[in-house]
């Protein structure tokens, strides 16, 4: 299977998360499009870990995890704060903070 | 056509569909459950490529504990309803055709690169033996750093999630 299949498919992929990113307007969402991202990142990790044949990559691959599962746990937080505050989890009425 | 190139389209056609599936449903839990599947299917490539330790990983961090978090802040809020308010068409289209440029730029940057083909030969760097004695020795200090990463995470989240006391 040519590299450049996994190359094709994750890129795919990124896309994806950044049109969900650019076209929804629930907080919750965008989050999850975010998390669609980083995961396309760790699959073309693993193919080039794979291709090289070099397990440092899949350790990288680990660390990304670390990485999102920390994120996600304040993310959540702060967006469970907003919908105490303001009752929605819609952006559009979240761009007060710009003033 | 092999039976490796069998399981690798019909991963890569459910993980694109089900990713579509996430961005395009009206309801925040269907959502999540395409994104699990997304996950899933992610996972099958990890197989297919010999990590079975980040597989495993992948299913249990991510389809197990983040998407759980993700459902439970959904249910807690009852957001399961299909009242989210749209984007307005000029902006999801703007949306959809900067994503499908970015796309069209790295796929013409990329196109012509040299193939290197992924044999299928057996090899054993994604199991957990490996794995662990290339984090302990190589990558031990990120692995001390990550811990104290998680700490102030969970602190982080534990303070921010806190009911402010009426002052």
């Amino acid at each position: 299977m040519p590299i450049q299949y996994y190359l094709f498919l994750s890129m795919a992929l990124f896309c994806i998360g950044i049109m969900g990113t650019l076209m929804r307007r629930n907080a919750i969402i965008i989050f999850m499009c975010i998390e669609l991202m980083l995961n396309a990142v760790n699959l073309l990790l693993v193919a080039f870990s794979k291709m090289h044949n070099d397990g440092s990559a899949q350790v990288f691959v680990f660390f990304n995890m670390v990485v999102a599962a920390a994120e996600v746990a304040v993310g959540l937080a702060i967006i469970v704060m907003m919908y105490r505050k303001v009752h929605s989890v819609d952006i559009n009425i979240l761009n007060r903070l710009k003033h | 056509m092999s039976l490796y190139q069998i399981c690798f389209w019909v991963l890569t056609v459910m993980a694109l569909g089900c990713a579509l599936g996430v961005i395009l449903s009206r309801n925040p839990v269907s959502s999540v459950l395409f994104l699990i599947a997304t996950f899933f299917a992610i996972s099958g490539h990890y197989l297919l490529m010999n990590a079975q330790f980040l597989a495993i990983v992948n299913i249990i961090v991510y389809a197990g504990a983040i998407m759980v978090l993700f459902l439970f802040v959904i249910m807690l809020m009852n957001l399961n309803a299909d009242t989210e308010p749209q984007k307005n068409r000029l902006v999801q289209l703007a949306g959809v055709v900067s994503g499908g440029i970015l796309f069209l730029v790295i796929l013409a940057a990329l196109r012509s690169s040299s193939v290197n083909v992924l044999e299928q030969t057996p090899t054993d760097i994604g199991l957990i033996k490996n794995l662990g004695k290339t984090l302990f020795t190589q990558f031990v200090l990120p692995f001390e750093i990550s811990s104290v990463l998680f700490l102030s995470a969970m602190i982080g989240a534990v303070v921010i999630g806190k009911k402010e006391e009426v002052a």
